[in-house]
């Protein structure tokens, strides 16, 4: 199996560690650089993406994941975790890790208010629900990138080699398809 | 997706941006932080929904404001204005003897409690969240430490009940015996719960997450301090690292005078004692 870290500087990383818990996996709490020591594949929570990617640079980790990325580390980002992986950020410079070719707009549903489920339908997976909160909208994404799921016509799961990107919330259900699909990934890549 | 965050009191679109970039979570847009709401006296009310808009408009992260307990048309006017959340306050004068019915509304709401029956009694009303109600506008973290403790202590104490005693606890706080049930399976609230009411320094926050917060409130304590937005990256940084002494000791370096804070016996009022 694997080694799993879920980044926990802030967001709902409780939920993605208990979701590994059910595929087996004893994920890891990264706080710091020396936490990814080993780490295979790492989740970035939902949360805020302004207090996740400054809390990032503090220490460098910001730094740290890149380079582990370039060693082969895979990285799955949900929502807030989407918007930190991207390279284009519509009208914002908040600090990002800049690796995902895609462009995105955030809050882009609305306001808190605006929050909503729907099915999804994902390549290798089938019907899955999808939880859309303050979320994300992936404008444009480069080609090459695979989308594994569509909400009207606009992406909302993509892979780029070893980058996994949702808009919404798989760990926030009881269904751990997309972190199996992800830990599959991070396993290959190890 | 708030978990984890610092959520912190602004009354001008200027602090919501410094808050914002020192790694706010959120914030609560409000007329006067409690500091200044009991210094000044008065019926406190919600916010003008001008301040709340300006606000709402600097800053990309969720907004928050208050409502006065029960006031519901204070709580339609936040709705309509598209606040992120409710705060249904004890911090502002209360309108009812009731709480809001929660229920009736889209947009979450955040609840303070003192101990397990106030939580379980807002969740039942439709609260999202919950947090402490410490002694706001006190810097003095003692309330917001009882009340957590509280909570937890009620909490344990369910696992040990049979069906007849939670029939009876449900009585008692009010609340229909599921809760209990929910809680007691869970071991802790079934929705989020967070600090509030008391905290002035990193240490504060830090406190607060090892007992098992999910997140922290900071009112006064950020604005009123001496450097705000040192302050408020160093209550950010140390809730993340709650569990990290040596960090937290980095972080609480050269932040000047935190705010003075009181006594909590030598208070005049006691915010803390509106709705159960």
């Amino acid at each position: 199996m694997p080694k799993i870290g879920v980044l926990a500087l802030q967001g709902d990383f409780r939920e993605h560690i208990e979701m590994l818990k059910k595929c087996k996996i004893d994920a890891a709490e990264i706080r710091l650089p020396e936490d990814l020591k080993d780490v295979d594949g790492l989740i970035i929570p939902g949360g805020e993406s302004t207090v996740i990617g400054n809390l990032m640079q503090i220490h460098s980790l910001d730094k740290e994941i890149i380079k582990k990325y370039k060693m082969g580390m895979a990285i799955y980002g949900t929502c807030a975790g989407a918007i930190l992986l991207a390279k284009y950020i519509a009208g914002s410079s908040q600090p990002r890790l800049n690796l995902l070719d895609i462009s995105v707009k955030r809050n882009d549903y609305g306001r808190q208010i605006d929050s909503f489920e729907s099915e999804l339908n994902i390549d290798g997976i089938g019907k899955f629900n999808g939880i859309f909160i303050r979320a994300p909208v992936i404008k444009k994404a480069r080609n090459g990138i695979k989308v594994l799921s569509k909400l009207g016509n606009k992406p909302v799961l993509v892979r780029q080699n070893n980058i996994l990107a949702s808009t919404f919330h798989p760990e926030l259900t009881n269904d751990k398809r997309v972190h199996e699909y992800f830990i599959e990934l991070a396993d290959k890549t190890s | 997706m708030l978990k984890g965050g610092v959520i912190m009191d602004v009354v001008t679109a200027e602090q919501a941006k410094i808050a914002e970039k020192a790694g706010a979570a959120a914030v609560m847009a409000l007329e006067r932080v409690p500091a200044d709401i009991r210094k000044t006296g008065g019926v406190a009310r919600m916010a003008d929904p001008l301040k709340i808009k300006e606000i709402m408009n600097v800053v990309s992260i969720p907004v928050m404001a208050k409502c006065r307990i029960g006031h519901i048309a204070e709580a339609r006017v936040l709705e309509a204005l598209g606040v992120d959340y409710i705060d249904e306050s004890e911090v502002l004068t209360p309108a009812d003897e009731k709480h809001v019915n929660k229920h009736d509304f889209k947009v979450p709401f955040v609840c303070g409690c003192r101990n397990l029956g106030e939580a379980l009694r807002r969740i039942n009303e439709g609260a999202a969240m919950i947090r402490t109600k410490g002694e706001a506008g006190t810097g003095n973290i003692i309330e917001a430490v009882r009340h957590i403790r509280a909570v937890k202590e009620e909490t344990e104490a369910l696992q040990s009940m049979n069906q007849k005693q939670l029939n009876e606890k449900s009585k008692e706080h009010k609340v229909p015996v599921e809760l209990l049930i929910q809680a007691k399976n869970l071991k802790r609230l079934p929705v989020v719960n967070f600090a509030a009411g008391g905290v002035a320094t990193p240490a504060d926050a830090a406190l607060m997450m090892l007992l098992g917060c999910d997140g922290i409130f900071v009112g006064s304590g950020i604005f009123k301090s001496q450097k705000p937005y040192e302050m408020a990256k160093a209550v950010v940084e140390a809730t993340t690292n709650f569990n990290n002494p040596k960090l937290i000791a980095k972080v609480s370096e050269g932040l000047g005078d935190a705010m003075k804070g009181l006594d909590i016996k030598e208070l005049d009022i006691r915010l803390q004692e509106r709705g159960n």
